[in-house]
């Protein structure tokens, strides 16, 4: 109390208005601001590192991956997953730090007929580090031969996931397949972001009859059931396309539809926004409307539109994977998580191999941890909304 | 006066109120201490972010997430016990008897504090039904009595309105009906009519008076507003950054103030008198001004179309035949209630809306004639940089999202006349000019307050060197000694540089106080146009007239609203 007095009484003239002292606050910007509310999201933080680890993963396939995700072994279809152990027990040295795993043993049922694999105790494959195993191209151009980890052996196998119908890697194919599911669905967000933004802020800055034909033409597409619609698109795709054109394809097609989500979200804020004072201000100043809005308007909901795109990233992967599942999206010898599922389509083959059901797996946790790191960034998108 | 011993209904001591900031606790409210009588009707008068909002919620224990660190409130029982409500958990059984039943709330915005989806009466019911031991038919009847006791017309049919069906002084009304259904000793009035005209203000302050004598509770009043203090307040608490300066009787604090702060928010206050002679602030027209803006028979309709098969065309007469001319270096004010077309006027002047027919003839600084009506008008010959805006809210009319710098210098990048170097200077003597320092260039808006950004908005209205400002209630969000000081600002800009300003407000003493000549707007009809003082002193229209009533006064012996 006295404080303020004496600071009142001192002063001749006294100056009431600037209590706000501007010398301390509101430096932090834009992104420091939107940076503090999202850490508080514990959630949306533990997401955010999940995902980092799943595109590391993704970007470092070739690296990563133990076995060339290609490479048929007859010897070992439907392999289940090895036993691998760090410590090894020997005579002469007891315990020692040597990681393996162990080999297989087949057991034919002389009944059935039916063979199946056991661990064979006696057979260790050595886990090297850094092993010279195959030879590929790190992202299409730079030759390698080593790998993370491997088994060097002439006969030796390392099948951390078990193997497939082909006796295939399945760890190796999950790496792999990370890379197109999970690209799949930013480049189709990023292509549906671009029609999204264009078209809902036409529709939302003009208005009037521009409006009304646009969101008509958007219920239009929003009231075909999806899957039909993927299954003709797809089946009108070119039989003798590269693997890479229909990848491409597919993208497009999972963007046509999925940018009407974001073109009503943008219009939305673009209503809004409209009648804000600070927006006629900007015409006053002169500004043309591609000018507003872009430096004045768009700005004021990008990190809206970041959260939304997130969203709507975990759609798009589903939608591959619901198209591969079906196999009319990518196909052999492109590797999704999608395509790997395919293999799950058999219900005498889950029953032999349910390893082949890892790749759902990944795909439920990627889609919760986008997700929720969405939420997280919807919720920090705002930095001076009132939940803070 | 009083003879018998203090009657004390509530008595507030060293009460302390905190938030919690990044872990710390920051105090909001200080040591305030203070008691309240049977009867009597305490104004708690200070600027926004003074703390007597967050004092008068927590009284209520509702100022979450605000916490009371310290200090009692007493809240006397008719036995002779106390109640200390500070010692009470927010949510415990005995607040909530007391929240609604013993202490009744008005909160300044009444579209936000009325649910929109449940109708007017089942609010009421439901209040009545929390406190009192009822049926739901005595309840509704209850209801509508305390409906009638606000004077809303027709209480039996409005009971079963919703909210947005009401106009905002129906809805203030509506909110103290409910404060009121329980009959509590006392009623917090959170700046209940700030977001209203001055005419429903005058309405509803006569309300609350009214009512206070018929039940003979206690009234907590708080307010920015000196003039609103100086009619109905009985004793005055001042306070300024969290702590209570001083109270006293009414009388007493106007006429020999203690603090300086006070006497600082009277002296503010007192500028906008409707009576008295003051000269304006700014300088005179000359003799024979000439005609800068012409505006002839404007007419403006609003339409709007619904349904989509079988459209129907609603359609709303905004403006009608409104001509009026503004002089060289005049000051032009355009008063009206809120819904008399004021702020369209303004808005089709500078082509944010279409108007349908008329004519706004504009004589530029080269003496050439344009029509401000046509498309496009203020774009040709850069007429936007000679007639400038500023908005009414401090809040909306900046950019969040550009620092201050940008949001001045963007009418000057657009016109890219000028390097990098040269805005960059000429924003920092703008920012001088309007009384900001240079160290706040790179700021977001959010950091100030609502009068350092209209002092932003003045700053980028500025920037291109204008001749017309118009205003549009550019003070009215504005608390009134802050109001002040940006109306002097503005006197001093047109002094020194020469200015024309078209000022639109709805408190006639403001308009008074800055404007040479006034026109009345009602309905979206010019009722009349004449200097300051023949508008002020001899009104010739009921309208004006009855605008002028509703102005507060600034002294507390001269009561104008209540007598009348």
């Amino acid at each position: 109390m006295d404080k303020t007095q004496e600071a009142l009484a001192a002063a001749d003239e006294p100056v009431f208005e600037a209590h706000t002292p501007l010398t301390t606050q509101g430096t932090e910007t834009q992104f420091q601001l939107i940076w503090r509310a999202f850490k508080a999201h514990r959630l949306a933080m533990v997401s955010l590192w999940v995902l980092i680890f799943l595109y590391a993963v993704a970007a470092f396939a070739e690296f990563l991956a133990p076995n060339d995700p290609l490479d048929v072994n007859a010897r070992y279809t439907y392999a289940p997953p090895q036993e691998f152990r760090w410590f090894e027990h020997t005579e002469e040295d007891g315990w020692a730090f040597r990681p393996h795993v162990l080999g297989y043993d087949v057991e034919v049922d002389p009944v059935a007929l039916r063979r199946t694999f056991v661990m064979d105790e006696e057979t260790k494959y050595y886990v090297k580090f850094l092993p010279e195993t195959w030879e590929t191209k790190m992202w299409g151009f730079i030759p390698i031969s080593r790998h993370l980890i491997g088994v060097e052996g002439r006969r030796d196998v390392l099948f951390l996931m078990g193997t497939d119908r082909l006796g295939r890697d399945l760890l190796s194919r999950l790496i792999y397949g990370a890379r197109i599911t999970l690209s799949i669905g930013l480049a189709g967000v990023g292509l549906s972001l671009v029609l999204g933004v264009i078209i809902g802020g036409i529709s939302g800055y003009y208005g009037g009859i521009v409006d009304n034909l646009i969101q008509r033409v958007i219920e239009f597409i929003r009231s075909i059931p999806p899957i039909p619609l993927w299954m003709g698109f797809a089946a009108a795709l070119p039989r003798d396309w590269s693997a890479l054109q229909n990848y491409f394809a597919i993208t497009l097609i999972l963007s046509l539809i999925g940018w009407t989500e974001l073109a009503r979200v943008v219009r939305s804020r673009f209503l809004s926004l409209k009648s804000e004072d600070y927006v006629s201000a900007a015409k006053l100043d002169g500004a043309g409307d591609f000018r507003i809005i872009w430096r004045h308007m768009l700005p004021a909901f990008s990190s809206h539109i970041i959260a939304t795109a997130t969203l709507a990233i975990p759609g798009m992967i589903l939608a591959e994977t619901s198209l591969s599942f079906l196999g009319l999206g990518l196909q052999t010898p492109i590797i999704s998580w999608g395509v790997l599922l395919q293999e799950a389509q058999n219900l005498r083959a889950l029953a032999d191999a349910p390893w082949l059901l890892i790749p759902g797996v990944f795909i439920v946790i990627t889609i919760l941890a986008m997700n929720f790191l969405g939420d997280g960034m919807r919720d920090a998108a705002d930095p001076y909304g009132s939940n803070h | 006066m009083d003879t018998q011993p203090v009657d004390n209904i509530l008595e507030v001591r060293n009460l302390r109120v905190g938030f919690g900031i990044n872990k710390t606790i920051v105090d909001v409210v200080r040591d305030v201490s203070f008691d309240l009588r049977r009867g009597e009707t305490l104004c708690v008068v200070g600027e926004s972010g003074s703390g007597k909002s967050v004092t008068a919620r927590a009284l209520m224990r509702i100022a979450r997430p605000g916490r009371i660190t310290g200090g009692s409130i007493l809240l006397r029982n008719p036995r002779g016990d106390t109640l200390d409500i500070a010692a009470l958990d927010d949510e415990s059984e005995q607040m909530r008897a007391v929240r609604g039943d013993r202490i009744g709330m008005v909160f300044q915005e009444p579209m936000s504090s009325l649910s929109p989806v449940h109708t007017i009466g089942a609010q009421i019911i439901e209040t009545i039904l929390l406190h009192r031991d009822m049926t739901q038919t005595e309840a509704r009847a209850q209801a509508i009595e305390a409906l009638r006791r606000v004077q809303i017309p027709n209480p039996e049919t409005a009971i079963d309105k919703y909210s947005f069906e009401f106009s905002g002084g129906m809805r203030q009304r509506a909110m103290i009906a409910m404060a009121l259904s329980c009959e509590p000793e006392i009623l917090i009035a959170d700046e209940p009519t700030t977001a209203l005209d001055v005419t429903t203000q005058a309405e509803i302050l006569r309300l609350i008076k009214r009512l206070q004598r018929d039940l003979g509770m206690s009234v907590i009043f708080i307010t920015h507003d000196m003039g609103v203090v100086a009619e109905i307040a009985d004793r005055v608490a001042v306070m300024y950054h969290g702590e209570l300066l001083e109270i006293g009787p009414v009388k007493q604090v106007f006429h020999e103030p203690k603090a300086p702060y006070s006497r600082h928010l009277i002296g503010a206050s007192n500028k906008f008198t409707i009576t008295g002679d003051h000269a304006r602030g700014g300088t005179l027209p000359g003799l024979d001004p000439g005609v800068m803006l012409d505006v002839r028979n404007l007419d403006l309709t609003f339409r709007k179309s619904t349904g989509v098969l079988f459209r129907k065309v609603q359609e709303f007469h905004a403006l009608k035949d409104v001509s009026l001319k503004l002089r060289d270096g005049e000051n032009l004010g355009i008063v009206g209630e809120s819904g008399s077309g004021k702020t369209t006027l303004v808005r089709a002047l500078v082509g944010l809306i279409p108007a349908d027919s008329g004519q706004a003839i504009y004589r530029s600084k080269d003496g050439r004639d344009f029509d401000l009506l046509q498309k496009g008008a203020l774009r040709k010959a850069g007429l936007n940089r000679e007639i400038r805006m500023v908005f009414q809210d401090p809040f909306s009319s900046l950019n969040p999202r550009m620092t201050v710098e940008q949001v001045i210098a963007e009418p000057l990048y657009l016109e890219g006349k000028r390097s990098k170097a040269e805005i960059r200077a000429k924003v920092i003597s703008l920012l001088d000019r309007v009384g900001l320092p240079k160290n706040v260039l790179s700021r977001y808006p959010h950091a100030f307050s609502g009068g350092q950004r209209q002092r932003i908005s003045i700053a980028r209205a500025l920037s291109v060197d204008p001749r017309l400002i118009i205003a549009d209630e550019a003070t009215s969000a504005l608390d009134g000694s802050i109001r002040s000081q940006i109306l002097d600002l503005m006197f001093e800009l047109q002094t020194e540089l020469g200015l024309s300003y078209i000022f639109v407000g709805h408190d006639l003493g403001v308009v008074r106080y800055f404007c040479d000549r006034i026109a009345v707007m009602h309905k979206g009809v010019l009722v009349e146009v004449g200097t300051a003082a023949e508008i002020c002193q001899n009104p010739s229209k009921d309208y004006t007239r009855s605008l002028i009533a509703a102005v507060p006064g600034t002294d507390p012996d001269h009561r104008r609203l209540l007598t009348a």
